[in-house]
Order: structure tokens, then sequence, then C-alpha cells
């Protein structure tokens, strides 16, 4: 009874009978669930379980270790009143709507250039597209070498003749901010235009024929009718360049540090140098939460309109 | 009609040139000596040029060495080889079999846990670090390569699962179908069907998640502590923290030798990379 081989074939047998009865989906479906349960883990516990795990060590007066002692909304008051964390989220409003804009206008215009039909089209698109594929530090670091005051641009240019050009925003605290916006386009720049791209050879070419007939100037058409068009494009690469922008750490660790003092210092720097080197576990959790309220508010019509289309999407 | 298509080249060589221009002056930096670089323009081509300063970034300064380590990228560079291999199989494994299983199996949650997994590549990493933090200590895997890869699996697995199962929910229904009344399992049919049709978009997954597990710095800065350094962040203290003069053609030439394996891929892959960074761009 207790026979190893016997419970074996018991089950064979009955595997079997489940087969000719007509029930043998049951089993790879089985296999199924069973195939989703780390990602299914991951995504609870290490998405939403952490995320409910930080929303409670913002509500404790945690210093250098978690403790759970609840002070209520004191630590966001703190944050409020915190003028590095004020400073860090108008920078993020600057450098968001510099960098967003800046890959915007300028991917949209690389890819208009590219679709009207050039030679080596393939050779410039891999231009474009070169600084994605390197880091964000790689980025930071060669752009701060490059706008080094003293040996880089700036007497580079001075070295032509033009004394008194000036370009050391890297060491000015009123001006560190905007470095962030040319090295982050520079970088991110390549995927807005391969987007725009895509989006400008879906056009149906008949109303290239109509606007020709009609004697439209190329730039009308682009203006009028082909932008207008575009328009859920513009939205995604927005959505996409927001991400960025919130998440955005390594380029400003690497290029200005934050600095000169806090000048440049983005939210999520904040969060994790409080986190981890300040001991000010409650206070980088109040501020990661405020991040991630921010990060929702942006992204919910985008995964709004992504799952109304999977719904239509099935309809047919 | 001509001048437009003569402006049309020359704004395109322009901003070519404005793109290429810091490239080129990271590759040029580090061709130089420390002298050249403080009398000349950053735009000059090397006079004299070599490979110096390429060798005491990878190799460190044992002049100057603290104990055995002379502070060269070569250690950083084995590091981030020996996470980005394994993190790159098991993430792309894994959203694979997920993305496979949430298509192909009709569930009942399937949909409420795409969305979930959706919305969570939007995460901002700082806001679950510290859990994690704690999750890896508790492992007694923190400040080692293992940890770092279990905390790239987590993290790439979101981005993996959506490229596969957006794929495979194009496989028409009455292949599947065909593959089940002929008695496929779940792996059979995963192994024999699925995966062997995946194959470009496996490729697109491979390229992407390399891409960002070399190019990670947060993640490797918070978990890699000493022994489990990855080059991106040997390459931040290394231009952070030198002593005495810095060394610019130093810098660069490690700038370079960091970049160099994405940027390989990148020109190696061409097209796969363009169609996959579309696809992979929420992860940025």
């Amino acid at each position: 009874m207790a026979d190893p081989a016997q419970g074996v074939l018991q089950r064979s047998v009955e595997n079997d009978a489940i087969q000719k009865t007509g029930r043998r989906r049951w089993r790879p479906q089985w296999t199924a669930r069973m195939a989703l349960i780390p990602a299914m883990t991951i995504t609870i516990v290490c998405f939403y379980g952490f995320i409910i795990w930080t929303f409670v060590i913002s509500l404790t007066r945690s210093r250098l270790l978690p403790v759970y002692k609840f002070t209520g909304f004191d630590q966001y008051v703190r944050l409020f009143a915190n003028e590095r964390w004020w400073t860090s989220m108008q920078n993020l409003a600057i450098h968001g709507f510099l960098f967003i804009g800046g890959c915007m206008v300028f991917g949209y215009l690389l890819a208009i250039l590219i679709d009207r039909r050039v030679k080596a089209e393939g050779m410039y698109r891999t231009i474009f597209m070169l600084p994605l594929s390197m880091s964000f530090i790689v980025t930071g670091v060669i752009w701060q070498w490059v706008m080094n005051p003293g040996l880089g641009l700036q007497e580079a240019v001075r070295a032509l003749g033009w004394d008194s050009f000036e370009f050391n925003w890297i060491v000015r605290p009123d001006r560190a901010i905007y470095t962030l916006a040319i090295a982050g386009i520079w970088q991110q720049v390549g995927l807005c235009m391969a987007l725009f791209l895509a989006g400008l050879r879906n056009i149906d070419p008949n109303i290239w024929k109509a606007s020709r007939v009609d004697g439209i100037p190329v730039w009308r058409v682009y203006l009028h009718i082909i932008t207008p068009m575009l328009r859920t494009v513009f939205f995604t690469v927005f959505i996409l360049m927001s991400a960025i922008v919130m998440k955005a750490f390594d380029l400003v660790v690497a290029l200005t540090g934050g600095g000169p003092g806090f000048s440049s210092d983005l939210p999520a720097r904040f969060v994790v140098d409080h986190i981890l080197n300040r001991q000010e576990l409650g206070l980088g959790a109040a501020g990661a939460f405020v991040l991630l309220c921010t990060v929702i508010a942006v992204i919910s019509p985008y995964i709004y309109f992504e799952l109304k289309k999977e719904r239509g999407g099935r309809g047919h | 009609m001509r001048y437009n298509r003569l402006a049309l080249y020359g704004l395109l060589i322009l901003a070519a040139i404005m793109i290429m221009a810091p490239v080129f002056i990271m590759i040029s930096t580090s061709l130089k000596s420390m002298d050249e670089i403080r009398n000349g323009s950053i735009f000059a081509l090397p006079a004299d040029p070599g490979f110096a300063a390429w060798g005491k970034a990878w190799f460190g300064d044992c002049s100057q060495a603290l104990g055995d380590q002379c502070g060269g990228l070569s250690s950083s560079f084995l590091t981030s080889v020996k996470i980005v291999i394994p993190a790159l199989i098991l993430s792309v494994g894994l959203g694979a079999i997920t993305g496979y299983a949430l298509a192909a199996w009709k569930m009942k949650w399937a949909n409420v846990m795409f969305a979930a997994l959706l919305v969570g590549m939007f995460i901002p990493p700082q806001v679950t670090l510290y859990p994690l933090i704690i999750m890896i200590r508790e492992l007694g895997i923190f400040g080692s390569i293992p940890g770092l890869i279990l905390v790239h699996v987590i993290w790439g697995v979101a981005f993996t699962t959506m490229m596969f199962r957006n794929f495979f929910k194009t496989v028409p229904e009455d292949l599947l179908k065909a593959a089940r009344i002929d008695g496929a399992g779940f792996w059979r049919l995963f192994w024999h069907v699925m995966l062997p049709l995946s194959l470009p978009i496996l490729g697109v997954a491979m390229i992407l998640q390399f891409t960002y597990i070399w190019n990670d710095f947060l993640l490797g800065l918070t978990f890699g502590g000493r022994s489990g350094q990855p080059m991106t962040v040997a390459l931040n203290n290394l231009v952070g923290s030198q002593f005495g003069e810095k060394e610019y053609n130093v810098d660069m030439a490690a700038t370079m030798l960091t970049a160099l394996p994405t940027l390989a891929v990148y020109l190696l892959s061409g097209r796969l990379f363009v169609r996959g960074i579309a696809a992979g761009a929420v992860k940025g």
C-alpha cells in the first residue's frame, strides 16, 4: 500500500482516465498557473507589497532603520518644509519641460528630415540613435568634460578668438539645471526620432498625393495635416519621456552631482540620498511616495488607453 | 527645389555632427597626453595618439595602489559580465514563459495580472528600493553578485513579459488549438511551437536587456557593495574621486571602455535594436 511505485502507477491510470473522459486540458492549465507563480510573486510582493511598505515607513519616524512608531503625516510635513525638496521639485519641472519639449521638437524635426526620402537614411538613423545605447553615467561623464569651464567647449571657442565667450553653466548654481537638459536631449532625441519616424511611415501616401495636387507647401502639410494625425504618437512619446524624467538619477549624479550645492538636485536623487546616505529613512520614503504619486498622475491616462485599446482589439 | 534638398542635407549633416561631436571628443581625448589636453582645444585631433590612458583606465595605477587594488576598471568589467549573463538569461527566460502563459492559456486573471505588471514597469525604482534592500539582506546575498542578479531579474521581468506576451498574442488561435488537439501540453507547446516562432522577439529582448543591465547604475550602486561593483559604478567612482590632478584622458578612456560593450551590440544588431527600443522605451 505504501509502495511509491504503486502510487505512480495509480496516478498515471488516473491521468489516462481523465484524458479519456475529455478532461485532458485540466493538467496543462494547471502547469500554466504554476508557471505564473514567479512573475506573480514578484509583481505582488516586490512591486505592490513594497510600495505599501514604503508608504508605511513614510508614516513612521524611522531614521537609520525602520521603526514602526507611527507619527501620522509628520514626515510629509517635514518634506514639504524642506528647502532642498522644493528645489528638486522645481528642478524636475524645469528639467521636465526642457527635456521633454526638446526631445519632442528635435526628435520630430529629425524624423521629418529623414522622412523626406534622403539618401543614406540608415546612416543618419544609426548616428541619431547611437547615444541611446550608452549609459546615462557615460553620457554624464562625457558632457561633464565637454562643458568643463577650464578646458572644455568654453576654452576651445575662446581659443578661436571669441575671448568673451562664456559657457560655464555647469559650475553656476543658477544654470546647472540646464546642462542636464542638454545632455539628456542628446541621449534621448534618437528615441523620439525613431518613434515619430515610425508614425510618419504609417501615414497614408494618398495624403501626400492629394496635397501635391492641391499645391499645398510641404511645411503646411506637416503642420496642419500630418501633425494632428500623429497625436497618439505624440502622446506616447510624451509619456515615455515623462517616465524617464521622473526616474532621472544616474544623469544628475554623473553630470553635476546635484550641484553646485543642491542647485541641480532632482527628487529621485533626493530620495536615494536620504535613504542610503543620510539616515533619514522616513523622509526619503515620504519623498519616494510623493514621486510615485506624480508618476501615477502622469501615466494613468496612458495605461487607461492601453487597456482600452486591448479590449477593443479583442472584439474582432 | 534644389535649394530645398541642399538645406535638407545641410540640416541632417549638422545634426549628425552635433550628435557625434561628444563621442569624437571622448575618443580623441582618451588618446591624448595630459600636456596636450591642457594646451590644446577639445576639438583638436590627438597629435601623437597613444593608448597610455586606456591602459591606466583598465589596469589602474599600481604605484598609488591601496593594498592589492590598483583602481582600474578590469575587475568591475568582470563583475559586470558575471552579473549581466545570468541576469539576462533568467529575466528573458522568465519573461518568455510568463508572457506565453498569459497569452496562450486562457486564465481568469490573466488580463488583470498583465495590467498589474504593465503598471509595475513605470514604478520608479526609488519607491521600492528600501524594502528590496531588506529582502536581499534577509536572503543573505546583499553586496554580492547573486544579489544583483536577483534584483535585475525582479526589475526586468515586467518588461520582458510585456514583450513576449504582446508577441504571443499575435500567434493565430488555430495554431494553438491544433497543437493542443495533437496532445501538446504546456511545455511541449512552448518548446516546439511558441519559442521557435518567437526567435526575432527573443533577439530583441536579449539585446535590450543586455543594454539595460549593463547600463544600470542605481541598482549596482545600492546592491553591489564592495565586491559586486559593476562597471558604471566603478566609472563614476573613478571620475569622481581622483586624488591630485584630474586626468581627463584616463576618465575618457574609462568612459569609452564602459560604453564599448553596449555600443558594439548596438552597431552589430542594428535593426533589431531599433525595433525593440520603441517597445522597450518605457523602461528608460
